[in-house]
């Protein structure tokens, strides 16, 4: 088979696959805002205990998120190392995004260990239950990109900067900034909503 | 070390221990005559490891019919027990024995048989409609396949282990929930749902990119099959639908898992939100099963009125328009929530727009068998049968769609009469035509005639004998989920009538598996030597029967609809020159990496931790190990198709 033939077979396949992925995406979507709708439903029942306003500290999520906005940046550095074809900027910005959500998920865990010792645990209401299955579910996806993206670093540095790794970067650049966009809308509906009523 | 599992959760009641050795003597039979034939290396690289569509299609319909035995033979202990526990006679289930086999029929009927008939047709037919060698991800189809064993193979585990759901087949809470089913029940059901229901998204991601991405070159959108299209609309409703199903599910684990208050009655949950959220899955879901059917009986009218489709057009239009409506209509299945007048008359109304769309449909059959002139095959006997019991299922759906008439219908025998309707009229009869009709495509002969058209005739003269007195019985006041009733009522004919039915239906079934066996012996006779037995239409009948693994040897050349006929009536009609091409390998990872989830689901079941760990850090390494490997495909050279067509002629 000829180079260019290779090459076609190659777009095809890409194509293919980030098309899948999209719709991956989307199903992905349509879960949280289950859960989304979940949470708008069962916010007030709170039986007798705290609201999101006692309980949530704003300093504190917008440092999380600033955390997490930087490694969507990160990422997007990741894929410009991709196309400017320079493995050293390809690992230094995986590098920092693999610590920003580290960082990011830290936080997160620090947030509910809090919130458990304090007894505000997912058992305590129905609002805190819709709390932590919304929340912990998108960290959860964060943890899993984690995962992911060892296992991507992994590979470039067993093979280098491969057809497959070059598809498989892409596709975590769209997974994460996904996670990104859903993450604006817990900061908003949950966090910010729920620290003004 | 085996968690909350014990000796004592090993079947006891006779009936149940029945159903136990029944399970258990089956598989090990299967087992004892693979080994006995020497068929297992066989087993393993034609069948289990395969990723070629078509025989993960067959393995499909293969669980799907022995699931389907299993479900009817729950619906035959359930009526004779109807039929039996009037007045002083109680029958001979148990209360909480014949609240596991209702739940365990529904349960079974919807995701091992209809949507393993769907998938499994699907897989056969859909890539070489499209002119394509293979669907977009063949990994992604194999682990979706074995996710859907796995999830049945829970539910059978589960008549040995332990017990299985009694809440219904959508196991509503409170009722559902850990404080009234403490049992490991309903968690069977959970899980067995889950995997499978990630199995069903799996697929529908990959049907979507299939449609979207792999059609023979020329052919445009509006130019496919209008099985494809049926497959596109019912795959966008899997995408949007299937999440929804996987959130709740996983919600009411969480509840009975980790005493989370989603729903429950107390600590601020609510009930009524899993009911809204689970039927805005299953609303959809049941278009999901009847979207394909439209589609399969599209293709049979055209085939054999031997005239092209009335109405292509409007039928695509339908079949989005049913696609988009089906989101809209979901509380119709609860209007006695108490949502109020303004909000039941909105759901109402969407109801019956529903019906507008699929009247155009039923016109457009018509319509291509006018003037036609039709050959009345087997496949035509269950598309008349489908005609008619359809359109009396969808009148008295319009019935429940008035909300005043459903407060009096709810939950009553009416109900259970109209969905048997749908679905056995619709789906049932549709999948089974389809099956007749693309059988030579896979297997390469076609099948009796005779017994054929003899178990369509069982198949609907007994449904109607056993859903027409069920409509009566539910006007009469007679509830669903019944398992006894005051001799006073004067139910008891006509409960005996509906055994009656369903005896013949069970009748139609065994001539179907006459037929089948008949068939293979006369294989020889019946043997489809042209690949065109009927006087097809499109471009899976363009190809030697049974299909060779790579569908086309030479890409097809599309010039418009209806591409095979085209094909025949035109001797200049253009041809491609071979090209070699890539195949995917065969690969072990689907099937292991389904068992992986399995013993995870197990684990989680009976609360064993340590097995859910291992099955876990399984899963991780089997996805890694899989993604290492770059070579999984192969080469198909002029020589390979050669030395593959030599071989089948």
């Amino acid at each position: 088979m000829s180079h260019a033939e290779a090459a076609l077979r190659h777009q095809a396949e890409f194509a293919k696959t980030t098309l899948g992925f999209w719709v991956y995406l989307m199903t992905d979507c349509v879960l949280f805002a289950c859960l989304f709708a979940t949470y708008a439903v069962l916010r007030g029942g709170t039986a007798g205990g705290p609201t999101g306003a006692q309980l949530f500290d704003l300093n504190f999520i917008l440092i999380e998120t600033l955390l997490l906005l930087a490694s969507s940046l990160t990422t997007g550095i990741a894929l410009v190392g991709l196309a400017a074809k320079q493995t050293k900027l390809i690992w230094a910005s995986l590098g920092l995004t693999f610590l920003l959500g580290a960082g990011f998920l830290g936080m997160e865990l620090y947030e509910f260990g809090v919130l458990l010792a304090e007894g505000h645990g997912p058992q305590a209401s129905a609002f805190l239950t819709a709390y932590f299955t919304l929340v912990g579910t998108h960290g959860f996806h964060i943890a899993v990109g984690l995962l992911w993206l060892l296992v991507l670093v992994y590979f470039l540095y067993k093979r280098g900067v491969t057809s497959s790794f070059e598809k498989r970067l892409t596709m975590f650049a769209l997974f994460w900034h996904f996670l990104d966009i859903i993450w604006i809308f817990i900061f908003t509906l949950v966090y910010l909503m729920g620290a003004l009523s | 070390m085996l968690g909350m599992l014990g000796f004592d959760d090993l079947p006891h009641d006779p009936i149940m221990l029945g159903g136990a050795l029944s399970i258990v003597g089956g598989g090990l039979a299967v087992i004892i005559l693979i080994t006995f034939l020497k068929k297992w290396t066989w087993l393993y690289r034609e069948w289990l490891t395969s990723l070629d569509p078509k025989k993960i299609g067959v393995m499909y319909i293969i669980v799907a019919l022995v699931m389907l035995l299993r479900g009817l033979g729950d619906a035959v202990m359930l009526r004779a027990h109807q039929a039996l526990a009037s007045g002083e006679a109680q029958g001979f289930l148990s209360s909480d024995h014949f609240q596991q086999v209702f739940t365990a029929h529904g349960t079974i009927m919807i995701f091992f048989v209809a949507m393993g008939l769907m998938f499994g047709l699907i897989n056969l037919v859909l890539p070489l409609q499209l002119g394509a060698r293979d669907v977009a991800f063949p990994f992604l189809n194999s682990v979706s396949f074995w996710l859907f064993f796995m999830g049945m193979a829970l539910i059978n585990v589960s008549l040995v282990v332990g017990e299985f759901a009694a809440a219904g087949w959508l196991s509503y809470p409170p009722l559902s929930g850990i404080e009234y089913s403490p049992g490991v029940g309903v968690d069977y059901w959970i899980w067995a749902l889950q995997i499978s229901g990630v199995g069903s998204l799996l697929s529908g991601i990959n049907f979507i990119v299939t449609i979207l991405k792999m059609r023979a070159p020329g052919m445009k959108l509006m130019d496919m099959p209008i099985f494809a299209w049926s497959v596109f609309g019912a795959m966008l409703l899997v995408i949007f639908a299937f999440p929804i199903l996987t959130a709740t599910l996983g919600m009411l684990s969480l509840d009975r898992l980790l005493g989370m208050h989603f729903f429950t009655s107390d600590m601020g949950g609510n009930p009524m939100m899993y009911i809204n959220l689970i039927w805005a899955w299953g609303h959809p879901e049941v278009y999901i099963l009847i979207l394909p059917a439209f589609g399969i009986f599209s293709e049979i009218v055209a085939t054999f009125a031997r005239k092209k489709l009335f109405g292509y057009t409007s039928m695509v239009a339908a079949i989005m328009a049913i696609a988009f409506f089906s989101y809209v209509v979901w509380l119709h299945h609860f209007f006695t929530m108490g949502a109020g007048a303004n909000v039941n008359a909105f759901f109402g109304i969407t109801t019956m727009i529903i019906a507008i769309p699929t009247g155009v449909k039923v016109f457009n059959w018509l319509f291509t068998m006018y003037r036609g002139r039709v050959k009345f095959t087997s496949p035509m006997y269950w598309f008349l049968g489908f005609i008619v019991t359809f359109t009396i299922g969808g009148m008295t759906g319009m019935l429940h769609a008035v909300p005043a008439i459903d407060f009096q219908m709810h939950n009553s025998l009416f109900l259970v009469a109209h969905f048997h309707n749908m679905i056995i009229g619709g789906v049932v009869f549709g999948f089974m035509a389809g099956l007749t009709y693309w059988f030579p495509k896979i297997f390469g002969f076609t099948l009796h005639e005779g017994l054929g058209k003899a178990a369509a005739w069982c198949w609907i003269i007994g449904f109607v004998g056993a859903f027409g007195p069920l409509y009566i019985l539910g006007i009469m006041g007679a509830t669903r989920r019944l398992d006894h009733y005051d001799a006073s009522l004067g139910w008891q004919g006509l409960f005996i009538v509906a055994g009656i039915g369903l005896m013949i239906m069970m009748l139609g079934a065994g001539l179907q598996a006459l037929q089948l066996l008949v068939s293979i012996i006369q294989r020889k006779k019946n043997r489809d030597t042209t690949g065109d037995p009927w006087n097809g239409r499109t471009l899976e009948w363009s190809v030697p029967s049974p299909a060779p693994s790579y569908n086309f040897a030479i890409t097809p050349v599309i010039r418009g609809r209806d591409a095979f006929w085209d094909m025949k009536h035109d001797k200049n009609y253009p041809k491609n020159k071979f090209e070699p091409f890539h195949l995917p390998k065969n690969s072990p990872f689907g099937l292991l990496i389904a068992f992986a989830s399995f013993l995870m689901c197990f684990a989680l079941i009976w609360h064993i931790w340590w097995l859910l760990i291992v099955g876990t850090l399984a899963l991780l390494a089997l996805l890694i190990v899989r993604f290492a490997d770059e070579d999984t495909e192969i080469l198909i050279t002029k020589e390979v198709v050669a030395r593959e067509q030599k071989g089948v002629v």
